[in-house]
C-alpha cells in the first residue's frame, strides 16, 4: 500500500505537525515567564507579608497552567502524564458540633474547612513540584521547544537571503550572503523538520518528569485502588456464597431430605402395599434426578466444567454451543492463564452473550480472544440493536467488578441501533506452552 | 460383551461393574486413570469401553481424550462416555468421525439400568446414543431457525428422539403411536430438512447429529 513516495509525504506531514506544536509551546513562554513572575510575588506575600488567602488561589492557577501542560503532554508528545494530586479529604464533624481537620479542630465550619484546604495543599508534594515546573519551564521546557522552531525559522530566513534587499541579521556578519544563506537554510530546515520530532517527545518526558506522580504517590494511589477493589472483591465474594448456599438449602438439600423421607415410608409400604411403594420409590429418584440436575445447574455457575477441564478457549467454545445465538469464536492463546484469570473473563464472556440475546435481540456474535504484550484481550461483539449503557446494567458493573480484581479494563461501545463491541483486556501472564485447541 | 470401565470413582465403578456383570458382561479391566485406560484398550480391545470423561491424574478431559485417541487408532471401537455434566462440544468430538458407535450420557442416567443396559448394547452394536440433555440444547438453540421452526411440536418431539438414537419401533413405544405413524413423520422432517432418508438408524442417527450441529456439508 504505501510506496516510498507517500512514506515521505506522511514523515513530512509529521515532522511539520511536531514543528507547528513546538511553535505553540515556543509562543507560550512569555505566558509561562509571566505566571512564574506572579507566582514569586504572591509567594512573598505569603510568606513575607502573611497574605494566607492567597496562597489557594495561586495554587489554583498554578494547577490550571500544570494541567493544561499535561493534556499537550499526553496529545501532543504522546507522553501520558498522570494527575499526581492528592485527593481533597472530607471535613469531619465530632459529635459535639466541632470540626475536625485531621490536625486540629475548628467550631467554625468555614474556617474548619479553609484550615483544611491550606493543609491539604500545602502537604501535597504535587503542590510544590508544580510551582517549580512554573518556575524553570520558560527556561527548560520552553529551550526545548524552540530551538526546533528557531533553527527551521532561521533557515527558512537564509534561504530568502537572495531576495531580500539587505543581508538578514547574523547573515550579515558573512561574506557572500547570497549565496551562503541559501547553503546553511539548506542544512537548517531539515535540521529543524528533523529535530522537531525527538525535540516533542523531550518535551513530554520533560513534562512528565515534574508534573507525573512520584513513585511515592503513585504507590499511595495504587494502594488506595487496591484497598477499593479488595472491599469490592471480598463484598462480591461474599455475596457469592450467599448465593449458593441458598441454593443448596433450597434446592439439592431440601430434595434430598424429601428423598430420605420417602425411603423412610416406604419401609412399612413394601409388605403392605407393594404397588404404592413402587409408586414412592420412583418418586425418590425423581426427586434424585433433581437434586443431582440443580447440582449441575449450581457447579456451572461457580466453575463451569469445560472451563475446568480445558481452559478458556474451549470453555468459551462450549459456552458459545449453549446460547440461543450463533457464535463464532476465534482462539489464538498460546498457553493457558490462571485459573481466576480465565474465569473472570469465562464469566464476562458469559455476561456479555446473555445480554446480546436479551437486551440486544442479536442473532449471530462474534468472541476473539488474543494474548499479546503480557494483555489477554475477549472482544465481544454482536449484530444486535446496541444501545447498552455502561453505567445502566448491573450486569456491566459485574463484569467491571471482576476484571478489575485483576487490573483489567472493560470498554463498551453501543451506538443506538448496534452494532455493540464489548473489549475486556487485562493483564496477565499465560503458562507453559500447552497449545490451546483451535 | 468384552467391556473395559473407566472410572475413578470406587461406589461407581464397583456399581457399574456389578450392574454390567449381572446383565451377563464381562468386565475385562476396570481402572481408574487415564493412562491405564489407554493401556487397557490398547491391550484388550474390548466390545465396547465404559469410560468416565473426568480421570486422574489430572482431573480434567483425561478419559474422553484416551478414548478418541482409541477410536483414531481402532476406528469404530464403541465408546460410551459417561460424565457429571453433558457439552455439546464433547458431544460434537465424539460424533465428528462419523463412524457411530458412540454414546454421551449423563452418569445419573445409570440409575435407570435396563435403559443404561440397553445403551451400552445400542453403542456396542454400532449405534449412536445421545443424552436427551444434549438434544434438548440442540433443539433449543436452533429453534428458532429455518428450517427447524417450520416442524410440527409432534414431529420435533419424533426428531429429538431420533438424534437420542432410538429406533422407529422405540418412538413409537414411547409416543403410543404406530409405527407406520413414526415413518411417517420421519420421513416428512427428513424431506423438510433436506435430508437423505435412511433406513439405517444409526446413519439416521448421525444424519440428525450433523444437522442440529451446523456441521453437515452443504
Amino acid at each position: 500500500m504505501s510506496t516510498p513516495q507517500s512514506r515521505g509525504a506522511e514523515a513530512l506531514r509529521t515532522a511539520l505537525r511536531a514543528l507547528g506544536r513546538l511553535a505553540v509551546f515556543t509562543l507560550l513562554i512569555p505566558v509561562g515567564a509571566v505566571l512564574a513572575v506572579l507566582f514569586l510575588v504572591s509567594f512573598l506575600l505569603w510568606v513575607g507579608v502573611g497574605m494566607v488567602p492567597l496562597f489557594p488561589v495561586t495554587t489554583r492557577v498554578v494547577r490550571s497552567a500544570a494541567t493544561a501542560a499535561r493534556w499537550a503532554s499526553g496529545h501532543w508528545s504522546q507522553v501520558p502524564v498522570p494527575v499526581p494530586y492528592v485527593p481533597r479529604p472530607a471535613l469531619e464533624r465530632t459529635l459535639h458540633g466541632w470540626f475536625w481537620t485531621g490536625h486540629d479542630y475548628h467550631k467554625n465550619r468555614w474556617f474548619a474547612g479553609f484550615a483544611l484546604k491550606l493543609r491539604w495543599l500545602w502537604n501535597d508534594p504535587a503542590t510544590w513540584r508544580d510551582a517549580g515546573w512554573l518556575l524553570v519551564d520558560p527556561l527548560i521546557g520552553g529551550g526545548i521547544a524552540a530551538t526546533p522552531v528557531l533553527l527551521t525559522g532561521y533557515g527558512l530566513y537564509g534561504l530568502a537571503q537572495p531576495v531580500l534587499p539587505e543581508p538578514g541579521p547574523g547573515y550579515g556578519l558573512l561574506p557572500l550572503p547570497g549565496l551562503l544563506g541559501p547553503l546553511l537554510g539548506l542544512v537548517l530546515v531539515p535540521a529543524g523538520l528533523a529535530l522537531a520530532g525527538p525535540a516533542l517527545h523531550l518535551h513530554g518526558r520533560w513534562t512528565r518528569s515534574l508534573l507525573g506522580p512520584t513513585e511515592r504517590s503513585r504507590l499511595a494511589h495504587r494502594v488506595e485502588q487496591l484497598t477499593e477493589i479488595r472491599l469490592d472483591a471480598t463484598e462480591a465474594q461474599a455475596a457469592e456464597l450467599r448465593r449458593i448456599e441458598r441454593d443448596l438449602h433450597d434446592g439439592a438439600q431440601a430434595r434430598l431430605v424429601a428423598v430420605s423421607l420417602r425411603l423412610g415410608a416406604v419401609v412399612p409400604l413394601i409388605d403392605r402395599d407393594p404397588e404404592k411403594a413402587k409408586q414412592v420409590v420412583t418418586d425418590a429418584q425423581e426427586n434424585v434426578t433433581q437434586a443431582l440436575q440443580e447440582l449441575r445447574d449450581l457447579v456451572r455457575g461457580i466453575h463451569p466444567p469445560v472451563l475446568a477441564e480445558r481452559g478458556l478457549a474451549e470453555g468459551i467454545r462450549a459456552l458459545a454451543l449453549d446460547v440461543p445465538l450463533k457464535v463464532e469464536v476465534r482462539a489464538e492463546l498460546p498457553g493457558r492463564a490462571e485459573a481466576p484469570v480465565e474465569s473472570a473473563v469465562y464469566f464476562a464472556v458469559s455476561e456479555a452473550l446473555t445480554n446480546a440475546v436479551k437486551h440486544g435481540d442479536a442473532r449471530h456474535a462474534t468472541v476473539e480472544l488474543t494474548h499479546a504484550a503480557g494483555l489477554l484481550r475477549a472482544e465481544v461483539a454482536d449484530d444486535g440493536r446496541g444501545g447498552a449503557d455502561p453505567e445502566g446494567g448491573s450486569g456491566l458493573r459485574g463484569i467491571q467488578r471482576r476484571l478489575a480484581v485483576f487490573d483489567g479494563t472493560l470498554t463498551l461501545t453501543s451506538p443506538p441501533g448496534g452494532p455493540t463491541r464489548l473489549i475486556m483486556e487485562l493483564p496477565c501472564v499465560l503458562s507453559s506452552p500447552r497449545t490451546s485447541s483451535c | 460383551m468384552r467391556v473395559v470401565l473407566a472410572e475413578d470413582l470406587v461406589l461407581l465403578r464397583d456399581g457399574l461393574e456389578l450392574l454390567l456383570s449381572a446383565h451377563g458382561h464381562d468386565i475385562v479391566a476396570a481402572v481408574e486413570s487415564g493412562p491405564e485406560l489407554s493401556a487397557a484398550l490398547a491391550e484388550h480391545r474390548p466390545d465396547i469401553a465404559v469410560v468416565d470423561v473426568r480421570l486422574p491424574p489430572t482431573y480434567s478431559d483425561e478419559g474422553l481424550q484416551a478414548a478418541l485417541a482409541a477410536r483414531r487408532e481402532q476406528p469404530g471401537l464403541p465408546v460410551l462416555v459417561l460424565s457429571q455434566h453433558v457439552e455439546q462440544l464433547y458431544a460434537r468430538e465424539l460424533i465428528a468421525d462419523g463412524a457411530g458407535g458412540v454414546g454421551y450420557l449423563l452418569k445419573d442416567r445409570v440409575s435407570k439400568a435396563d435403559q443404561f443396559v440397553d445403551a451400552v448394547h445400542t453403542v456396542a452394536a454400532g449405534g449412536t446414543v445421545m443424552d436427551p440433555q444434549v438434544i434438548t440444547r440442540l433443539l433449543a438453540r436452533n429453534a428458532y431457525d429455518e428450517p427447524l421452526a417450520m416442524l410440527t411440536p409432534r414431529e420435533r418431539d419424533v426428531l429429538a428422539m431420533m438424534a437420542e438414537g432410538r429406533s422407529n419401533a422405540a418412538i413409537a413405544q414411547r409416543l403410543h403411536f404406530s409405527e407406520g405413524a413414526v415413518s411417517k413423520h420421519t420421513s416428512n422432517i427428513f424431506a423438510k430438512l433436506g435430508l437423505g432418508a435412511s433406513d439405517d438408524d444409526n446413519r439416521r442417527v448421525l444424519a440428525v447429529l450433523a444437522y442440529l450441529n451446523g456441521t453437515r456439508p452443504e
